[in-house]
Parts: C-alpha cells; structure tokens; sequence
C-alpha cells in the first residue's frame, strides 16, 4: 500500500497527539483508519463528511472544524490515488471535488481567483466544483456529501 | 471493542489479498524505464493495485524525478511537492531505483525484456524541436529546454553561458515553458536568490540587462498556449509592467460570453490587464504578441534581430500573410516544443511526431498494428510532450490498469520466474546512494539559505555516491 502522507497533517497530528503511539505507529506504516477510530472522544468538533466515488461507491469519513477536505482524505488514509498531490499548496488540482447545488451555496468562503485558475485545469469541471485543500471544515457543514471524479476514466478517452 | 474487530478485519482482509494473489500468479517482474512523474506514479499505481509486483525503476542519470527536477521552474517549490509522493513509492519493499543506467546505451530494450515481465517505458521527451528557419544557428539563438536546464542544473548546461547584456529578449513560443523563462529573465534577483536555482544561473541574472521579453505567439489571444495561474503570476511580477497590444484584441470582446469557462476566464484577464495597461518609470515590460510567426533570425554572428511573418487565423489555425514585423533582439529563445528520441531500434518510433507508436499505452509491434503485448509506454513519451504534470499521472495510472487488466486477462504471462535486472553488472546508483547525494545537495544549499544546491555534473554526483 502506497499512501501519500502529507507532512503537515503528520505535523497537526504531532501536535495534537505528542503523547500518543499512533503517530509512531503510523509511521511504521500501520493502518491509520484503525489508529484514529481509537480517537475520538478526544476530538470535540467532529464533522462527518461522505466522499462518493465516481463508481458510487460512498467513503464516510470524520474531520474536525478546522480541517480541510484534504486533511480528511490524508487523515482517514482515503484511498483516492493521486489525491492531493501538490499537498494543499494550490498547483495541482487533484483534490478537485463536486458539491451538490445547496452545499455549494452554502460553503463560507468563495472561491478565490487563484482556486479558480487551478479549478480551470482540472478534469470534469462542474458549476460546483471546488478544491478540496481550500475548504475548511465547519459545524455546519456536518454531513457533508462531496462527488470525487473519475480521473482514470477521463485520461483514456 | 469495535476497534478490535477492525484491526482483525483489515488482517483477515490483508491474508485474503495474499492467498488470492499467491493463488492468481507468481511474483510479477515489472521495469519502469524513466523515474519522471510518469514512472514514478505508475509504479506508484502497480504496487498498490498488483499486490504481487517488483518495480524497478531504471534511470539513466544519477538522481531521480526528470522534469520536476529539471524542468519545473526552481520559484515553484510547490510544484516540486510531488517528491514526497515518489519518495513515499521508492521506500515501498518491492520497489528498487537503479540510477545511472541508461537503456540503450548500457542495456538494451531486448536484454531488458528478458529479464521482466513488464516493460513500461517512461522515457520523457529530453530534445527540443527545431523551428528550421535561416539564422536560427546564430550565437544567443537557445532553445528553451537549454536554457530551463541551464538555471535548474540539468548535467552539461552550465557552460551554456547564455549573453544576457542586450535589452531585447525574443521568446518565440507561448507556452507554459516560455513563460517560465519569461519569469525568470523578469523576476528581481532576491527573489531568485531564495529559490533552488543554480548558482551560475544567480550569477549571471544579477548582471542581467534584459528590459524586455517578448512572447511571440502564431495565433491570436483566444488560442493563447499559456495557463490562467502562469499570466496571473507574471501580472504580478514586481517591477514588472505586462503591455499587450489593443491590435491583437480586435473582437475579442465580444466573443468573450460564448467561450467555455477556462478560455473565458484567461480571456477576461488579459482583457483587464490590457486596459490598464500599465507604464511605470523604470520598470521591466513583458511583452506578448500575437499573430506573428517566426520567418527569419538576423544578425552578424550574435542575434541582432527576428523577422515575423503576420498571420491571421482561420478555422483556429496561423496562415501567413505576406507583410513582415521586425523586432530587435540580442536573445532568442525558441519554445515550441519538446521531442523524444529513439532510444533502441528494437521500439516502434513515429519519427514525425517524436514519440512511440501505441494504443491507451500499449505499444504497438513494429511492422503490425497490434500490441507488442508486456510493452508498454506512459507520460510524454506516448502522449506527446503536451500537458502538466496532473495529465502525465492520469495518463500513467490509465496505462497501468491497463497493464494490471493485461495481467488479470492472462495476456501477460506471469508464471515465468524472469530474475530482473543484476545491478551488480552496472554503475548503479540505488535509492540510497540518491538520498546521500540529496542530503548533500541540502546541506550545501544551507550556506546560502537556498533550499538546495544541486550537483552540476555526473562526476560530482557520482563521487557522492562513492564517499
Ligand atoms: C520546463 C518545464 C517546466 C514545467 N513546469 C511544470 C509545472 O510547473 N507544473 C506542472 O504540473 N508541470 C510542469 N511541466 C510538465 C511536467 O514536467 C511533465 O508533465 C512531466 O515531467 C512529464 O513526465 P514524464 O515522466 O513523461 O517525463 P520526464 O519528467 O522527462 O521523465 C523522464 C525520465 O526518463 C529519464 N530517461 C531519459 N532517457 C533515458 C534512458 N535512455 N534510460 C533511462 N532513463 C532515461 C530522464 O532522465 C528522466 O528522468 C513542465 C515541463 C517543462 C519542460
Ligand atoms: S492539493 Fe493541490 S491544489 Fe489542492
């Protein structure tokens, strides 16, 4: 299993859990999923957040205020290849993701010009795509439904 | 206690894969040639989704990740993220680097085939096309691939020695390469000064007199080459003012509302830029222009000048007209393009367009239209030197399922036991021989608060590797 570890969430979660194995653990390359279902009753704000596949196949996955999308996906060790590979920096698109209509509306922040600029680069561009690593979780947004695209599809035809 | 049944759920899942695999085939040998974005993510893709794979990547220069090494602009450190992806892979078991080989030189592809089952050849496009006008020969005429290799350190550029002393730099060409030159030729040198750029490269842009760069381009504005991120960036370059010409722009306007979402976008931006078009006192002018094609370059032995052929575009394509636009220039730099080459005579190569014969990856046999079958070929060398790198990894990770497709069809013939490559018969340079030579890089980098100095020769590296 390859997974892309994003070295600033390694360092949140350094942060968070100074006392705790699991870091440890997961630098050894253990199952993180498993790792953080031991921890939630320390992480007060959660929000849920279901990613769904291209082939429908539907991800729940937990996040705290505060997190990113990607955050999400790197946390809950997401298997989405080539997900966020820029890691959040904004030059690469791969953390692209489509809202319905009304989550879309209701997300905090807008877009900003250079969100849109790498938006405009990425495959199966809808009205209400955005980019994963620009949005930051809040309470409201619990239960959250996001579409992931199909990359792989797109690059064969 | 539900933590627990996870743990033995994913254990059982885990002993699952491996008596299924065990069951399906036997160890499956599979050789990546090349260790850019495109091998890198297919072997990425082949060891998660062949639980039963080895991949060795074959390299031909000591150190790994092509053109996010060599190409990608050092003020885009960013971009360079994908590192920690390809270095996450090459820590994998299965997985082996073998640097400094070069297939067709050192192995060939036959010998190469003998030992693998796999094939995937990721080569890259490492020349550059040539525009063939008269005087393009000329001292100061570069092309663009040079150049780029010349500030990121690519081995044997840094005597290139590009003149910087004249005001006028002609970049013929409108992609995201040129720009990237453009920047670098226009950017203050402090800013240059924290980046991973090469230390001749520092030297002689801080003596730089270049004023201003043109970006000459074969159509008009609607059919720009360049990216929305890549023109944002320069309209924020400090001490930079970008001038279009209001020519370029007739009707422009008005076609903006019916253009799909990205072209309308970049459209509305130069439109805003254009209006402003900004003069301040002494500062440096990137300069693009359209509808001119490159007809010849003047001059004694030095550049003096570029003759452009006015185009219109018809059917979205440049037709020449007769009238001709003189520009002064003491740089060219030519940016049209990247090439690959034939390395082996054993590949099915289209010479014309500089890549290798193939469907969805698949290699097509040399004097039939079918596929070569356990040959495979992703990223610029099957695609074409066009596209970031998002569209080589989509494209590798399309050409490996078609491989891990091939393997599940039983195409692939897996029941072999093909030893893979004996690096003791080579040079080589392994994945932790590259970490010591990046460990060096980094530390040298230090002196000067740059995030690396690189290495500029083979030798260099090489005596690293034997410290
Ligand atoms: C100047 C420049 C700037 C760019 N900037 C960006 C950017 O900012 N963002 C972005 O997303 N994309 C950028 N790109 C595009 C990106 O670099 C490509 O999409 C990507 O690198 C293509 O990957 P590849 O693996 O096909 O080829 P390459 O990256 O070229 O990799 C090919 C590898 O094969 C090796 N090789 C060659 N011959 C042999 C041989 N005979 N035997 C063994 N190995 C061999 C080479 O040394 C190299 O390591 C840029 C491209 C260029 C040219
Ligand atoms: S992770 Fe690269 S743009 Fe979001």
């Amino acid at each position: 299993m390859i997974r892309l570890i994003n070295s600033r969430v390694v360092t949140n979660l350094a942060k968070q859990f100074v006392n705790n194995t699991s870091l440890q653990s997961r630098r050894k390359g253990l199952d993180i999923r498993t790792l953080c279902t031991s921890l939630p009753k320390l992480q007060k704000e959660e929000v849920e957040v279901t990613f769904v596949r291209a082939s429908g196949e539907r991800i729940k996955a937990k996040g705290k205020v505060g997190d990113t999308l990607l955050d999400v996906v790197v946390n809950n060790n997401i298997d989405l290849d080539g997900f966020g590979a820029c890691e959040g920096t904004l030059t690469c698109s791969t953390c692209h993701l489509i809202f319905s209509k009304p989550d879309f509306d209701k997300l905090p922040e807008k877009p900003s010009d250079e969100e849109l600029d790498m938006l405009d680069l990425a495959y199966d561009l809808t009205d209400t795509s955005r980019l994963g690593c620009q949005i930051t979780l809040s309470k409201d947004l619990n239960g959250l439904e996001v579409k992931v695209p199909a990359t792989v599809n797109d690059a064969r035809s | 206690m539900w933590k627990w049944t996870k743990i033995i759920g994913n254990v059982n899942q885990r002993i699952f894969k491996a008596n299924y695999s065990e069951s399906k085939a036997k160890t499956i040998k599979a050789c990546i040639v090349g260790s850019g974005p495109a091998g890198f993510y297919s072997a990425q893709y082949i060891l998660k989704h062949l639980p039963n794979s080895h991949v060795d990547i074959i390299e031909k220069l000591p150190v790994p990740f092509g053109l996010v090494r060599f190409g990608v602009a050092p003020d885009h450190p960013e971009v360079k993220n994908v590192i920690n992806t390809f270095t996450k892979t090459a820590e994998h078991p299965n997985f082996r680097f073998i640097g400094n080989v070069s297939v067709g030189t050192d192995i060939t592809l036959q010998e190469l085939r003998n030992c693998y089952d796999i094939v995937l050849l990721a080569y890259g496009a490492n020349i550059d096309a040539k525009l063939n006008i008269p005087g393009e020969d000329k001292r100061n005429v570069l092309s663009a691939r040079e150049f780029v290799g010349w500030y990121n350190g690519q081995p044997n550029l840094d005597k290139l020695n590009p003149d910087l002393s004249g005001e006028s730099a002609v970049l013929l060409g409108q992609g995201n390469v040129a720009v990237d030159v453009a920047r670098i030729l226009l950017s203050t040198i402090d800013d240059l000064r924290k980046t991973d750029i090469t230390e001749h490269a520092l030297e002689a842009l801080s003596k730089s007199r270049v004023k201003k760069v043109y970006l000459v381009g074969r159509r008009g504005p609607l059919q720009a080459a360049f990216t929305i991120k890549e023109l944002r960036e320069m309209l924020k370059l400090p001490n930079v003012d970008t001038n279009w010409r209001s020519s370029d722009f007739v009707n422009v306007k008005e076609q903006v509302e019916s253009l799909p979402r990205p072209r309308k976008r970049i459209t509305e931006l130069m439109i805003k830029s254009l209006e402003e078009n900004k003069s301040n006192e002494g500062n440096k002018n990137f300069l693009p222009i359209f509808y001119r094609s490159p007809l010849q370059i003047n001059g004694e032995s030095n550049v003096e000048s570029v003759d452009l052929t006015i185009t219109k575009v018809v059917d979205n394509k440049a037709i020449p007209t007769e009238d001709v636009e003189n520009i002064p220039a003491q740089l060219v730099c030519r940016s049209i393009g990247y090439k690959s080459v034939c390395i082996d005579d054993a590949i099915n190569f289209d010479d014309k367009r500089g890549m290798i014969k193939n469907t969805n990856g698949r290699v097509l046999q040399k004097d039939a239209n079918t596929p070569d079958i356990g040959l495979y070929v992703a990223g610029w060398l099957g695609t074409g030197p066009t596209g970031v790198i998002l569209t080589t990894m989509n494209n590798a990770f399309a050409v490996s399922q078609t491989i891990i497709d091939d393997v599940h069809s039983g195409a692939i013939k897996c029941d072999s036991t093909k030893p893979g490559l004996d690096p003791k018969k080579y040079n080589v340079v392994t994945w932790s021989d590259w970490e010591k030579i990046d460990k060096r890089e980094i530390e040298n980098g230090k002196k000067s608060n740059k995030p690396r100095e690189k290495r500029l020769s083979i030798e260099e590296m090489m005596k690293i590797v034997k410290s």
